[in-house]
């Protein structure tokens, strides 16, 4: 079966071509790492206990964690001295605490690490347990911990669980090899998803851009009746996970809802990798496969690199930058972050380092709107866009609250479609920050 | 890395269609009807055409003060339409001052492109006959006359297939769609109108409720209304679709993006609006063709369309009002 469409999107140039052919390389550790105590959606976390300047850490030790739920610990991703533990530059923009480890080189690892036993013989529970311990958020990018989306209210039944191959973020490959070269760890994180969950079928949404990772997961759920290979229409943003539940099991997601009050748990396939390996291996998240990529990137790749790994060092590693580059942004071009300078850490969710040149740059200014609807006909949710644009840009907050504001998840698809260059998604921001700002006082 | 990196919101791509390239694909798909109306009409509606959209384009840079004649198309785009609308007989200075009027009153004293309430080629339109009806109504069409571009057209003149029955039964439904019949030297061939249009609609500049709503809406009311001649019931419904300005009103002018409504409904509605109007004025009106003042009237109503016809939000529940 294949799945439907959805209302919306757009096409834009995906640039795949660069690294799709690509295998994953590990890229060596490097001699320092910066490991942010804040990477995923929820509260921050403290260094351990004893955890302190001076201190030697191995691999895969845990060094922070928080006694919230919606939160996950962070491990070393170096063997080495701890230098410091302070505020350092972060993908988000602001300057976030961070542990800094100078490798002594050897790479060990914590000797606490061991496989967490067969699956059969693990319970819900144990998964839950061992995969908030493992540190395992969401790696598509939104980085939400993976043990609560797998924690559901008793009353709320799940009975699918999706794992999100679309990849459809343009310039982006790290998904799509991932489901190349370790399809049999996706199908092992995936059976473990449903046993957490006590679902019914799994589904793996894959774009159809993508035949040979169609072709490639199918074989590996052969025999599995249970699973199931969706190849899904190659439209931007069909991995965002309204679109994604709503083609591959026709439930919409509620305005304002979570996918599990229409039964659906999404994970990224990374995700379902870093799982395998959390109950196989008993390895924590401390290394993830991204796209570095872009028309400024001189040799693009697909790289294994440890957490922390500042991400000039990454773009020594693919042979530097080119000359006329403009714009440096962690994650895909359409709802990835632009950032001043490359001195800053991978985290869990970095899918990506895309670089790109003058003529990739967008900086024409923007002009007077034409009321041409290309934005209400891209619009994924059916909102108005320029509508709540021209509502933000007179501070008619309320007005863009009637309009559904609140609604928009800022896939980008108006800024690219709109032929006056109009900033849409921006002020759709605003007026989102805007309206919460209003709702807490 | 010693560039100055670009820091901004995302996404970080954009499509490369602009404003300019949009106006651009309208001319485009007005070049089948004015090749036409060259055919049909011959040198004067070369000059007409000519003199109307330089006149705009001119008035238009003089006002925004750019050097740039061209600029983002959208005065040429006017122009064209404002000469696509009148007779191949208008005499030049009613073209100058009909498309100095469509810059002038129908959009740069509102703000400029994006901020007109009316299209601003039928606002030149609907002051031109108003004020010298004499050169637009009645019987002054000049009578086509295909491939003989030096040929003075205006010395032959009758009265349009709207004027009448007895004048509809002068012409074949074949040549209404081909368009050798009186009329604006833009609205006469419903097949050069729905070549652009197809166009159009391909580029994505087009949706199809306006044109859908509005032709789909004069084709059930001359149906039902239109008197049956042609001997059959469905050939009257044919005849009002393809006489007169529909088409040109449908496929380029009720589908002026600035003046028309930007929800899908509120375009099906305006659509239907304008048919309503065409057929309220062509059936029960003193004039033979209401396709300007319907859709006058309608731009009018847009924004009170859009207020009433929010989308429903994906997953979104209606609530009881």
């Amino acid at each position: 079966m294949s799945g439907t469409i959805f209302k919306g999107g757009v096409h834009p140039d995906d640039h795949k071509e660069l690294t799709e052919a690509m295998s994953v390389n590990p890229m060596k550790a490097p001699s320092t790492v910066f490991v942010p105590l804040q990477q995923h959606i929820g509260a921050p976390c403290e260094p351990l206990e004893g955890i302190a300047v001076g201190v030697q850490v191995k691999v895969g030790q845990k060094i922070a964690d928080s006694g919230s739920f919606v939160s996950a610990p962070i491990h070393a991703t170096v063997s080495g001295t701890i230098k410091e533990i302070g505020p350092f530059n972060h993908p988000l923009g602001r300057p976030v605490q961070t542990i800094t480890i100078e490798s002594d080189g050897k790479d060990e690892w914590d000797d606490q690490i061991k496989p967490a036993g067969e699956l059969e013989k693990l319970s819900a529970e144990d998964l839950r347990k061992l995969i908030r311990a493992a540190g395992i958020v969401g790696l598509g990018g939104a980085t939400f911990p993976a043990h609560v989306k797998l924690s559901p209210p008793p009353d709320k039944k799940i009975d699918v669980v999706i794992i999100n191959g679309a990849e459809c973020e343009p310039y982006l490959t790290a998904d799509h090899r991932v489901m190349l070269e370790m399809p049999e760890k996706i199908v092992y994180g995936l059976k473990a998803m449903i046993k957490a969950l006590d679902a019914e079928v799994g589904i793996i949404g894959i774009e159809d851009n993508k035949q040979d990772a169609i072709a490639v997961m199918q074989s590996a759920i052969a025999g599995e009746d249970q699973l199931k290979v969706v190849p899904l229409h190659t439209k931007y943003p069909q991995g965002a996970e309204k679109m994604l539940i709503q083609v591959t099991t026709g439930r919409k997601v509620p305005s304002g809802g979570l996918p599990l009050e229409v039964g659906v748990v999404n994970h990224n396939v990374g995700t379902a990798v870093a799982i395998n390996n959390a109950i196989k291996e008993g390895k924590p998240l401390i290394e993830r496969v991204l796209t570095v990529t872009g028309s400024g990137i001189n040799r693009p790749a697909n790289l294994l690199v440890r957490i922390g790994t500042l991400v000039s060092e990454v773009i020594e590693e693919c042979g530097g930058l080119k000359d006329n580059t403009r714009k440096l942004i962690i994650g895909g071009p359409m709802m990835g972050l632009a950032q001043p300078h490359a001195n800053l850490p991978v985290i869990k969710g970095t899918s990506g380092i895309l670089v790109l040149t003058d003529e990739d740059v967008c900086l024409s200014e923007s002009v007077t709107c034409i009321r041409c609807a290309k934005c209400v006909e891209s619009c994924p949710v059916s909102l108005l866009p320029t509508l709540i644009a021209q509502a933000a840009e007179h501070n008619l907050f309320d007005k863009a609250e009637k309009l559904h504001a609140l609604d928009c998840f800022e896939c980008g698809c108006c800024s690219y479609v709109c032929p006056s260059k109009i900033p849409l998604t921006q002020l759709i921001r605003i007026a989102k920050a805007e309206i919460m700002k209003a709702k807490k006082k | 890395m010693d560039n100055k990196m670009v820091v901004s919101s995302s996404p970080h791509i954009r499509t490369i269609e602009s404003v300019q390239s949009v106006m651009t694909d309208v001319l485009i798909a007005l070049f089948p009807a004015a090749l036409m109306a060259v055919l049909l009409f011959g040198y004067k509606a070369l000059l007409t055409m000519v003199i109307s959209v330089f006149t705009a384009m001119v008035i238009e840079a003089f006002w925004l003060r750019k050097r740039n004649l061209f600029n983002d198309g959208s005065a040429a785009v006017t122009g064209l339409l404002f000469a696509m609308v009148l007779p191949a007989s208008a005499p030049w200075w009613l073209v100058v001052v009909g498309a100095a009027s469509s810059i002038i009153i129908g959009k740069q004293v509102f703000g400029g492109i994006g901020n007109n309430i009316f299209n601003p080629a039928l606002v030149g339109r609907a002051i031109v006959v108003m004020s010298w009806g004499g050169h637009l109504v009645g019987r002054i069409w000049p009578q086509p006359q295909p491939f003989a571009f030096t040929t003075d057209v205006s010395a032959v003149t009758m009265a349009t297939a709207l004027a009448g029955q007895s004048e509809a039964l002068t012409f074949s439904i074949t040549d209404l769609f081909v368009g050798s019949i009186p009329g604006c030297l833009g609205e006469t061939s419903a097949l050069a109108l729905l070549l652009g249009g197809v166009w159009l609609y391909y580029k994505g500049h087009i949706d199809w409720r306006i044109p859908g709503g509005f032709i789909g809406t004069v084709f059930v009311l001359g149906v039902v209304f239109g008197g049956g001649f042609y001997g059959n019931i469905f050939l009257t419904g044919l005849f009002n679709v393809l006489a007169g300005g529909v088409m040109i009103g449908a496929i380029y002018m009720a589908t002026d993006m600035v003046s028309t409504p930007v929800t899908p409904t509120g375009k099906l509605i305006f659509g239907i609006g304008c048919g309503l109007i065409t057929m309220l004025i062509r059936i029960w009106g003193t004039l033979p063709e209401g396709v300007t003042f319907a859709i006058l009237i309608m731009n009018a109503v847009t924004p009170i369309i859009d207020n009433f016809t929010i989308p429903q939000q994906f997953g979104g529940v209606k609530k009881s009002a």
